[in-house]
């Protein structure tokens, strides 16, 4: 990745991005909040409101900048952990690595593709999966339009994204994005950092279904203590 | 006698071949029914509309970006026409969205090459006649219509196209943008493109990089208004 396309892509788009933020959500609700609340609260469930696009944009560029290291400086490859599931996910490394390169490829327009950790939590307010099983917990490969990031999808953990809007390669590349996506691939992903992601993810799963655990055990030890709830139904009372 | 019918059998397959030719369809496609489309040339060399648009720019997108969408509609087509009498339905469906990209990519840049004219054959000029004064009816002045375009041009997330178009039905012009690859039809059945101009960061970037706004503020000196207006006069009788 050239010096140049950096110098565009980090020194213009990106910088344009954060500078059009701050001036949109000063002296706003959103003013004050973390990067994320702003990407999700913009986000409005689907009704963007004027500031997603930029929150969005600046959040995806910080996250892909994290996800690169220079050419050279040392290999780097998936954790052992990772592997394991990536095998199981995918069948193989090369299976995944086609995977992303094909859906880096099929984006049609301007988006992203993610490499994401994706928890089995329903997504149904307080509903809680009963048969939790590791088995749903997956790694998956997501494309996303434009600004739209996993965070707003909820549930899910990104651990490694590729910018494919045209700006992110046309310097080097021109219109031959397969290129760019191989160079990113073979060259330029970080695997320590998508490692630490992956570790951080599994970490904030477990700690959610911990709560999760300690929710369900308190609401239990509610309907079996003496004092039932006035409203209570007891089929088999009786009571004519 | 002999003579004769060679002479006429060479005429029949000179016709076959032209009318093929016009259709841009190879024989064998032909034959089997299934129209091919091919890349449409360019009335003007590369270069020739700089330096509002760059030849390196001009090449890469007409033989490059238009050419890949035309190759990829074509397959697209080709899956299709196989899908159909299999009653495959889950393939015909699953082909819609690379046929609205794909062909949707192919009319489009068909459009937008008309569009654009060297300014010794007339780019830039403005329009005169019924297209120049339905402008002023319906903006207010020709230079509003520039604003208005480029606002909605520049404000165009993500890739798309911003257009000059005529609605049929309610008989007046309107400034509309298009996501991707989406034609204006896709905004309303009644609209008809008289002018497209491609946002999208292929079309600008070797030259203008992040700054949108210059390459719209440019553009206009090589717009093709003859060719609009042309569009305009049939459109509206």
């Amino acid at each position: 990745m050239s010096q140049e396309t950096l110098e565009y892509h980090w020194g213009k788009h990106h910088r344009t991005y954060v500078e059009n933020l701050n001036k949109q959500i000063v002296g706003t609700d959103l003013d004050g909040l973390s990067l994320e609340e702003v990407v999700v609260n913009s986000y409005n469930k689907g009704d963007l409101l004027p500031a997603f696009n930029n929150a969005a944009q600046v959040w995806n560029h910080d996250f892909f900048w994290e996800s690169m290291k220079p050419r050279g400086s040392g290999g780097g490859k998936p954790s052992e952990d990772l592997l394991k599931l990536i095998d199981r996910d995918f069948g193989s490394f090369e299976g995944f690595v086609n995977e992303f390169k094909a859906a880096a490829q099929t984006q049609f327009g301007s988006g992203w593709v993610w490499f994401a950790y994706k928890d089995s939590r329903l997504d149904v307010g307080n509903a809680v999966n009963p048969l939790r099983s590791d088995e749903d917990k997956k790694l998956v490969v997501v494309k996303s339009p434009n600004a739209v990031n996993p965070l707003t999808w909820g549930y899910y953990y990104p651990l490694l994204t590729i910018d494919v809007w045209e700006h992110a390669y046309y310097i080097d590349f021109q219109n031959r994005r397969p290129d760019y996506i191989s160079m990113f691939m073979d060259k330029l992903v970080s695997w320590e950092v998508v490692n630490s992601r992956f570790e951080k993810a599994k970490a904030a799963v477990e700690q959610m279904e911990q709560e999760d655990e300690r929710k369900r055990r308190q609401e239990e030890e509610r309907f079996t203590s003496d004092e039932a709830p006035a409203n209570a139904v007891f089929p088999d009372s009786d009571t004519d | 006698m002999a003579a004769r019918s060679l002479l006429i059998r060479k005429t029949l397959a000179t016709v076959l071949r032209r009318d093929s030719a016009a259709l841009g369809a190879p024989a064998a496609a032909h034959s089997r029914g299934l129209h091919t489309f091919t890349l449409p040339d360019l009335s003007y060399d590369y270069g020739a509309l700089e330096p509002a648009i760059s030849g390196e720019i001009m090449e890469l997108h007409h033989k490059k970006h238009h050419q890949t969408y035309v190759t990829n509609y074509n397959k697209a087509l080709e899956q299709l026409h196989d899908a159909l009498p299999k009653g495959d339905a889950s393939t015909i469906v699953k082909l819609q969205s690379a046929i609205k990209f794909n062909g949707g990519g192919h009319i489009n840049h068909s459009i937008f090459w008309k569009n654009l004219a060297p300014v010794r054959e007339g780019g830039g000029e403005p329009p005169k006649g019924s297209l120049g004064w339905a402008i002023d009816e319906h903006f207010g002045s020709f230079e509003k219509l520039v604003q208005k375009v480029n606002a909605e041009g520049a404000a165009l997330q993500g890739s798309g196209w911003v257009w000059l178009g005529l609605d049929k039905e309610l008989k007046r012009l309107v400034v509309e943008t298009t996501a991707n690859q989406d034609p204006l039809v896709t905004k309303g059945p009644g609209l008809v493109p008289l002018l497209g101009i491609d946002v999208w960061e292929h079309a600008y970037y070797l030259q203008y990089k992040n700054v949108r706004p210059d390459y719209l503020k440019n553009i206009w000196k090589v717009i093709n208004w003859k060719y609009a207006s042309e569009v305009y006069d049939n459109e509206s009788s």
